[in-house]
């Protein structure tokens, strides 16, 4: 129906896998990071805060610039994974997997943190005060009471991972299975004035977009609604 | 009322002669360019101070398309004439493609001495990211890709290969390390920052010509800068730059 290429389905895998690894790995790094950001005022809070946000003003090309220098056999990480007899990560899947989990940090962490805020200490402090552990306290009382800051950071993180381009442009390399997504791939096609592969592919992404925002709009509105 | 007349009767007249004084005037040119025509045009701008000259660099495929859609470019330099052709087929230039110069592909590594190596190397495993322009819409990476198809050297080296926006981006990827080795334009492997890493010419038998050829595009038919910069592209002094950067050029006429 669709008519696409097995190029293009190969596309739509990698960018599908990479959405779906950034968005798990950083609900699991952004909790507690908001969380921390959520329980109070210091200085050191503002500077994390900001330096959380700054990929929201940066563009994504110097991310990626700073990324490729750092993760390539010469820089930092790079270096040290090859000194160890493992393989750099400029142009690979977990190379631009660590640049997603940066670039769409904000739109996970933000969205945590108001939630976390609007719930306040009170409730985990009396569930502590009747026993409950740690881990107990989030699965019980933080988590149902949050999930739809949650299922918004999720959603977010998904979807503007699925719009990035320049970062992955300058750090991945176009590899085919590896590094080449939906929008790297669009952009070749419109290069390539193959500009009917390029309309199904963007129409795809846009389709997909707007469902994607439409279901936060709708728990947003959902949550807000139940709040008392 | 009659005040507001004045001033419009004093715009009109100034306009002209703002626009005679510096005619603006941009280039879009592949990005095996950058070096060369910079040093082209810093010549030209000495000898025609009037005239303002911005260079854009890119693919000539992205180029191309940006063309087609209107994009506010007077000149246009291909990597590859199949780009201008088209334009001038589809009306969208207003002289024909008039071929400048025959680009060349090397193998470049900062890491290696490429000048000691051949093509075949490549099947090497050492080489564990090699780095080619985008052959979907760049003509030297096509050149690379029909380079390493006719070595028979393309499938065992396919699974190493990193795509690169342009032949630029290419040369950055290698140059930055990320890259182990690339395919690059000899242009650029000239240039005296990246002239300390030997190169090997690429034998040109290997591969269809790469035939540069410009255009001036339709919405600059009347800009006399932009026909002064053609005819200045045909000078001794553009033309020995251009050799100096390893381009073959035409037989002057």
């Amino acid at each position: 129906m669709l008519d696409l290429s097995p190029a293009d389905w190969q596309a739509i895998d990698v960018t599908l896998r990479l959405c779906l690894y950034t968005t798990l790995i950083l609900l699991v790094i952004a909790t507690p990071l908001a969380w921390w950001l959520a329980s109070g005022r210091s200085a050191a809070r503002t500077a994390v805060q900001a330096v959380v946000a700054l990929p929201l003003v940066l563009p994504p090309t110097v991310l990626g610039f700073y990324l490729l220098i750092v993760l390539g056999p010469r820089g930092f990480v790079g270096g040290t994974l090859e000194g160890v007899g493992l393989t750099h990560l400029a142009f690979s899947f977990e190379g631009i997997l660590i640049g997603s989990v940066l670039y769409s940090m904000p739109f996970a962490v933000q969205p945590l943190q108001e939630a976390f805020d609007a719930l306040g200490r009170r409730p985990v402090e009396v569930a502590a005060s009747l026993g409950a552990g740690l881990v107990d306290r989030f699965f019980t009382v933080v988590l149902p009471l949050t999930r739809g800051g949650f299922v918004i950071a999720a959603t977010l993180t998904f979807a503007h991972t699925l719009g990035e381009f320049g970062l992955i442009l300058m750090l991945g390399g176009s590899i085919p299975g590896e590094t080449k997504v939906l929008s790297v791939l669009i952009y070749d096609h419109a290069e390539a004035m193959n500009y009917a592969a390029a309309h199904r592919l963007s129409a795809i992404l846009l389709v997909f977009a707007f469902a994607v925002l439409f279901v936060v709009y709708s728990i947003s509105r959902r949550f807000r609604a139940a709040k008392p | 009322m009659q005040i507001i007349q004045l001033m419009l009767v004093l715009l009109t007249a100034l306009l002209p002669i703002g626009a005679a004084a510096s005619e603006r005037l941009t280039i879009a040119a592949a990005s095996d360019l950058r070096y060369a025509l910079d040093e082209v045009v810093a010549a030209f701008r000495t000898e025609h101070p009037g005239h303002a000259v911005t260079v854009i660099y890119g693919s000539s495929g992205k180029m191309t398309t940006q063309i087609v859609n209107g994009a506010p470019y007077d000149v246009f330099f291909s990597a590859d004439i199949a780009f201008p052709r088209r334009l001038w087929a589809e009306g969208h230039a207003a002289t024909e493609p008039r071929p400048y110069a025959t680009g060349r592909i090397v193998l470049w590594s900062t890491t290696v001495d490429a000048s000691q190596l051949a093509l075949a190397d490549l099947a090497d495993a050492r080489f564990r990211r090699i780095a080619i322009a985008q052959p979907a819409h760049a003509p030297y990476g096509q050149r690379a890709q029909e380079a390493l198809e006719a070595a028979g050297l393309w499938e065992a080296v396919r699974p190493r290969l990193v795509f690169a926006e342009n032949v630029a981006h290419a040369a950055q990827m290698v140059q930055s390390g990320a890259a182990d080795i690339g395919i690059i334009a000899l242009s650029l492997a000239l240039f005296p920052d990246l002239a300390r890493h030997g190169h090997h010419l690429i034998d040109g038998t290997l591969h269809a010509p790469l035939t540069q050829a410009y255009v001036v595009t339709r919405r600059a038919r009347d800009n006399a800068a932009a026909q002064a910069f053609a005819g200045y592209m045909q000078t001794e002094v553009a033309r020995a730059v251009m050799a100096r950067y390893g381009f073959v050029l035409p037989h002057a006429q």
